[in-house]
C-alpha cells in the first residue's frame, strides 16, 4: 500500500517534469528554426526570458523522480541503470550541454560565442527528450528486467515511438507556452508565427499518437491493455483537452490553449502510469515486489508531505511572478 | 559470470576516476550555492540601507551566481545519474537506507532553485525589502542541502540504520542512517569549507583588482564583506578538523593509520611531515620535535597506542601516500589560512583606518581562493581514498558496488572533455562579464539584444 503511494507520488513528479521541463526542452526546436542572428533575435530573447527564471526549478523534478526511484525501489532502479546506461548517459550529456549552453549564451562575449552556445543549447534540448522517451518506451514495453541480451532494448519500436512522441510533445508544449508569452510581451508578429507552429506541432504529434496505438498494440501489449482498460479515462481526457487546445489556438485564445495543453500532456502521462499499474518494470517486477524497506517508504511519504508544504507554495509563487511579468533579466 | 567479473575489474579504475572528477568539479560549484546567498544578503541589506555600491555589487554577484548555479545544477544531476550508473551495487543494496537523505536533499534543491530564479530575475521589479528577503530561504536550503548530502557521505564512513542478516539488508531505519555518528562533524567541516572557498575566492579576485588600482567602494566591499566571513570561518576549521581526526581514530583507525603512514600499531607515535611511505615506514620525512604528537592528537595522551595499517590484511588497506599527502596539504593550508585570518582580525581592530593600505596583506590574499579550494579537494581525497577498499566502511567493497558496464572508459573520457569545455567556457563568460562591467555596462545585454545586435551584425 505504501509502495503504491510512493509510486503514485513518483508518477505525479514524472508528470510535472514532463509538462514543465518538457516545455523548456521544446524551446530548442524553435530556437534552432528561428533563423539568423538578427532575424531570430526576438525569438531567442523570448526564450531567454521565458526559461531564465524557471528552468532550474523545472529541472529539479527529474532529480526528485530519481531519488524517489532509488529510495523507494532500489532494485528496479539498479536494473534500469544497468540495462539503460547508454541512453541515460546521453540524457546526462544533453542536460549538461543544455544547461550550460543556455546559461552561457545570455552573457556570451561575442555573437559567435552566443551562436555556438545557442546551437549547443538548442541541439541538446532536441535530443534529450528523445532519449528520455526511449527510456520510457523500453520500460513500458516490458523489456527492462527481462534479461534480454540479443537486442538493443532502447531502440525497440516502442522506444522509438516514445522518443519521437516525447520530442514532438515537448515542441508542442513549448510552442503553446511561447505563444502565450509572446502575446503577453506584445509582439504580434511573433505570436502569430508561434501560434501557427503550435498548430502544426499539435497536429503532427496527435497524428503520431494515433499511429502509435498500432505500435503499442503489437509491441507493448501490457501497456496497450492498460491504456484501453484502467487508463482509458485519462486517454479520453487527453484527447478532449488536446482538441480543445487546437480549437483555442485556431481562434487565438492563447491562455486557454496553454491550459488545454498542460491538461492534455498531464493526462497522457498519468494515463501511462495507470496503464502500467501494478508494474514498476512492466511484465517483470511489480511495485510491491520491487519496493524497498517499509520504513523507508513511510519516510518517503513524510518527505513528500514536506515537499508539498514547502515546495508547492514556492513554485506557485514563482509561476505567479512569471505570469505577472514581475521577473525580468 | 566470468565475463561480468572481467568487466567489473575493468570498470573499477575508470569508474573511480570518473566519480572523483565529477565530484571534485561539482563541489566547487556547490560551495557557491551554499555560501553565496549569505554574502549576497549582507550586501543587499547594505544596499537597501542606502549603499549604492553594495547594491550594485549584489546585483553583479547574483548574475555570477546565476551562471555558477546553472553549471552546479547540471553537474549535480550527473552525480545523481552516476550514483546509479557507476555504482548500481551500492544503490541496489542501500538505496533505501540512504534514500531519505537524498530525498530531503532534493527538497532543499527545489527551494534553492525556485528562490534563485526569483532572486536573480527580480532586480528592479520586486520591492527592495521583499527582494532581499528571498535570500533567506536560499541560505537555509543551502545549509540543509549540505547537511543531507553530507549525511550520505558520513553514512558511508559510519554506516548505521540497518542490519545485515543472511546477506540481506534488513531492519532499515532511514532516520538513524541520516543521523549517523559522523554526520555532525563532517557537516560542520564542509559548511565551513564552503564558506571559506567562496569568501576567499571573492577576496582573491577583488584584492587583485585593488592592487591593480581599482580602489573604489565596490572593490572595498568586494574585499571586506567576504573577508569577514572568511575570518570567522577559518580559525574554527582546524578545531573542527581536529575533532574529525579524533573521531576517525575511533571509527576508522585504518584511515588514520594511512593519514599518518603508520605500518604497525605503536605507542607514543610521532608525526612526520612530507617524506614517503615505503610500505613499512615514512622515509625522508621531517619529524615534528614533539614526541608522541600523533598519539596526543588522536587520543589526547602523548603515549597512547595508535592502530597501524597492519592491523588489517593488506587487501583491506587504503593507498597510503595519496591519503597522507592530501591530508598534509589540507592541514598545511588550513593552518596557513588560519594564521592569515588571525592577522587580518588583529589588523582590523588595530588599524582599521589604514586596513587596506597594507600591500603585503593584499598580495597574500591573492592565492587564498585557490588554496581554500585545494584544501577542500584534498580533504575529500583524504576522506574518500582513506576509506578504500570500502565504499561503505567495512560493509561493502567498492569493487562489489561498481557497474559491470563496458563503457566506463568511454564515459570517463567524454565527461572529462565536456567538463573541461564547460569550465573553460564558464571562465570565459565570467571574464567577459567582469570586463563589460569594468567598461561601464550595467545590464549586460545578450549579444542578440537590440542594443548590441546593431553593432555586431554589420
Ligand atoms: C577549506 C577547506 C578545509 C580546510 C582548511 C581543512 N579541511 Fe579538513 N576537510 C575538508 C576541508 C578542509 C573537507 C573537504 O570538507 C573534508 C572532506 C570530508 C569532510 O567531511 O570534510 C575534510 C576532511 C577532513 C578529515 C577527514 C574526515 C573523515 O574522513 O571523516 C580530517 C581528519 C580533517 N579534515 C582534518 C582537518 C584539520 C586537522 C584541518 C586543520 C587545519 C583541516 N581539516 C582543514
Ligand atoms: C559535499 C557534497 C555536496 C554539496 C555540499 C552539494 C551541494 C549542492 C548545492 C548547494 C546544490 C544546489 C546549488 C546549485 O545548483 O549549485 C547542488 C546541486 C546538486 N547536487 Fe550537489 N552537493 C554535494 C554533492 C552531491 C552529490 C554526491 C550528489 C549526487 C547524488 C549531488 C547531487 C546534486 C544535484 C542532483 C544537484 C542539482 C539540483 C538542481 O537541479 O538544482 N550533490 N549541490
Ligand atoms: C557528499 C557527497 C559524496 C558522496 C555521497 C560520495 C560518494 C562516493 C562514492 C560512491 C565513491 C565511489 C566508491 C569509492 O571509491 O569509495 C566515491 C569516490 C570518490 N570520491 Fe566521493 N562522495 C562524496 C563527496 C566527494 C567530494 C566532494 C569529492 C571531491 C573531491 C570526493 C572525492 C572522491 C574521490 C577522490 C573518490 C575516489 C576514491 C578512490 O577510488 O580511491 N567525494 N565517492
Amino acid at each position: 500500500m505504501t509502495a503504491n503511494a510512493v509510486a503514485a507520488v513518483m508518477f505525479v513528479a514524472i508528470t510535472l517534469y514532463a509538462v514543465f521541463a518538457g516545455a523548456d526542452f521544446g524551446t530548442g526546436l524553435w530556437d534552432l528554426l528561428a533563423g539568423g542572428a538578427k532575424k531570430g533575435a526576438p525569438m531567442r530573447r523570448l526564450i531567454d526570458k521565458a526559461l531564465g527564471p524557471v528552468w532550474e526549478a523545472n529541472h529539479v523534478w527529474l532529480i526528485f523522480v530519481f531519488v524517489l526511484l532509488w529510495s523507494g525501489f532500489p532494485r528496479p532502479f539498479a536494473t534500469i541503470m544497468r540495462e539503460l546506461a547508454i541512453p541515460f548517459w546521453l540524457v546526462g550529456l544533453g542536460i549538461v550541454l543544455r544547461g550550460s549552453g543556455f546559461a552561457f549564451r545570455k552573457f556570451a562575449p561575442t555573437l559567435q560565442a552566443a551562436r555556438l552556445a545557442g546551437i549547443v543549447f538548442a541541439g541538446s534540448s532536441l535530443f534529450t527528450p528523445f532519449f528520455l522517451g526511449a527510456i520510457a518506451g523500453a520500460i513500458a514495453s516490458g523489456r527492462v528486467g527481462a534479461g534480454i541480451t540479443n537486442e538493443v532494448i532502447w531502440l525497440s519500436p516502442t522506444s522509438i515511438l516514445g522518443g519521437i512522441l516525447a520530442t514532438g510533445t515537448c515542441a508542442f508544449l513549448a510552442a503553446v507556452f511561447l505563444t502565450e508569452e509572446a502575446e503577453r510581451s506584445g509582439n504580434d508578429e511573433l505570436t502569430e508565427y508561434l501560434r501557427k507552429r503550435s498548430l502544426i506541432a499539435g497536429a503532427v504529434t496527435g497524428l503520431i499518437s494515433l499511429v502509435g496505438i498500432g505500435v503499442l498494440a503489437s509491441d507493448a501489449p501490457t501497456l496497450f491493455d492498460g491504456l484501453t482498460g484502467r487508463g482509458t479515462p485519462e486517454i479520453i481526457i487527453a484527447a478532449i483537452a488536446g482538441s480543445f487546445t487546437m480549437v483555442m489556438l485556431a481562434q487565438g485564445y492563447t491562455r486557454r490553449a496553454r491550459f488545454g495543453a498542460v491538461v492534455a500532456v498531464g493526462a497522457v502521462m498519468l494515463g501511462w502510469g495507470f496503464a502500467q499499474f501494478p508494474w514498476i518494470l512492466v511484465d517483470n517486477v511489480t511495485i510491491a515486489d520491487g519496493a524497498g524497506h517499509p520504513a523507508t517508504l513511510t519516510a518517503l511519504l513524510v518527505a513528500a508531505a514536506i515537499a508539498t508544504v514547502v515546495v508547492v507554495p514556492a513554485l506557485i509563487l514563482l509561476y505567479t511572478l512569471v505570469d505577472k511579468d514581475q521577473l525580468g533579466h | 559470470m566470468s565475463s561480468n567479473l572481467l568487466f567489473a575489474a575493468d570498470a573499477l579504475l575508470p569508474a573511480r576516476n570518473q566519480m572523483a572528477i565529477s565530484l571534485g568539479a561539482h563541489i566547487i560549484l556547490a560551495c557557491f550555492g551554499v555560501a553565496m546567498p549569505a554574502m549576497l544578503f549582507v550586501l543587499h541589506r547594505k544596499g537597501v540601507n542606502g549603499d549604492d555600491a553594495a547594491l550594485e555589487l549584489a546585483k553583479r554577484w547574483s548574475k555570477i551566481s546565476g551562471v555558477l548555479f546553472a553549471i552546479g545544477a547540471v553537474s549535480g544531476t550527473i552525480l545523481a545519474f552516476e550514483m546509479g550508473l557507476l555504482w548500481p551495487g551500492l544503490m541496489e543494496q542501500f538505496g533505501d537506507v540512504v534514500g531519505l537523505a537524498f530525498t530531503l536533499e532534493g527538497i532543499s534543491f527545489f527551494v534553492e532553485a525556485i528562490f534563485l530564479g526569483i532572486y536573480v530575475y527580480g532586480w528592479g521589479r520586486l520591492p527592495a525589502m521583499t527582494h532581499q528577503l528571498l535570500l533567506l530561504p536560499m541560505i537555509i536550503s543551502g545549509m540543509s542541502g549540505t547537511f543531507f548530502i553530507m549525511s550520505v557521505n558520513s553514512w558511508m564512513n559510519a554506516p548505521t540504520g540497518f542490519e545485515i542478516i543472511g546477506g540481506q539488508v534488513v531492519n532499515v531505519n532511514p532516520w538513524a542512517a541520516i543521523f549517523n555518528e559522523a554526520v555532525f562533524l563532517q557537516y560542520l567541516h564542509m559548511l565551513l569549507a564552503a564558506y571559506m572557498v567562496v569568501s576567499f575566492t571573492m577576496v582573491s579576485v577583488y584584492a587583485l583588482g585593488w592592487l591593480r588600482g581599482k580602489r573604489d567602494r565596490l572593490h572595498r566591499l568586494g574585499i571586506l564583506v567576504p573577508l569577514t566571513f572568511a575570518v570567522i570561518a577559518t580559525p574554527i576549521q582546524p578545531i573542527v578538523g581536529h575533532f574529525a581526526g579524533q573521531a576517525i581514530a575511533d571509527r576508522q583507525p585504518i584511515k588514520l593509520a594511512a593519514i599518518e603512514g603508520l605500518a604497525d600499531t605503536e605507542e607514543s607515535v610521532p608525526i612526520f611531515l612530507g617524506g614517503y611511505f615505503d610500505g613499512t615506514e615514512v622515509v625522508n620525512g621531517i619529524e615534528v620535535p614533539i614526541p608522541g604528537l600523533a598519539s596526543f592528537l588522536a587520543q589526547n595522551s602523548f603515549d597512547a597506542e595508535v592502530v597501524g595499517l597492519n592491523d588489517v590484511p593488506v587487501e583491506d588497506q587504503p593507498p597510503v601516500n595519496i591519503v597522507r599527502y592530501s591530508f598534509q596539504i589540507m592541514v598545511g593550508i588550513g593552518t596557513g589560512l588560519a594564521m592569515l585570518s588571525t592577522y587580518v582580525g588583529y589588523r582590523w581592530f588595530r588599524h582599521r583606518d589604514t586596513f587596506l593600505d597594507n600591500k603585503w596583506m593584499l598580495r597574500a590574499f591573492i592565492p587564498t581562493g585557490l588554496a581554500a579550494i585545494v584544501a577542500m579537494e584534498t580533504g575529500w581525497i583524504t576522506t574518500e581514498v582513506g576509506r578504500q577498499p570500502w565504499v561503505v566502511h567495512e560493509v561493502l567493497r567498492t569493487e562489489d558496488a561498481v557497474t559491470n558496464g563496458n563503457w566506463v572508459w568511454f564515459t570517463l573520457i567524454a565527461l572529462t572533455v565536456v567538463y573541461i569545455a564547460m569550465f573553460s567556457a564558464g571562465y570565459g563568460v565570467l571574464r567577459s562579464m567582469s570586463k563589460r562591467w569594468a567598461a561601464g555596462e550595467t545590464d549586460l545585454e545578450s549579444p542578440y539584444g537590440p542594443a548590441r545586435i546593431q553593432e555586431l551584425v554589420a
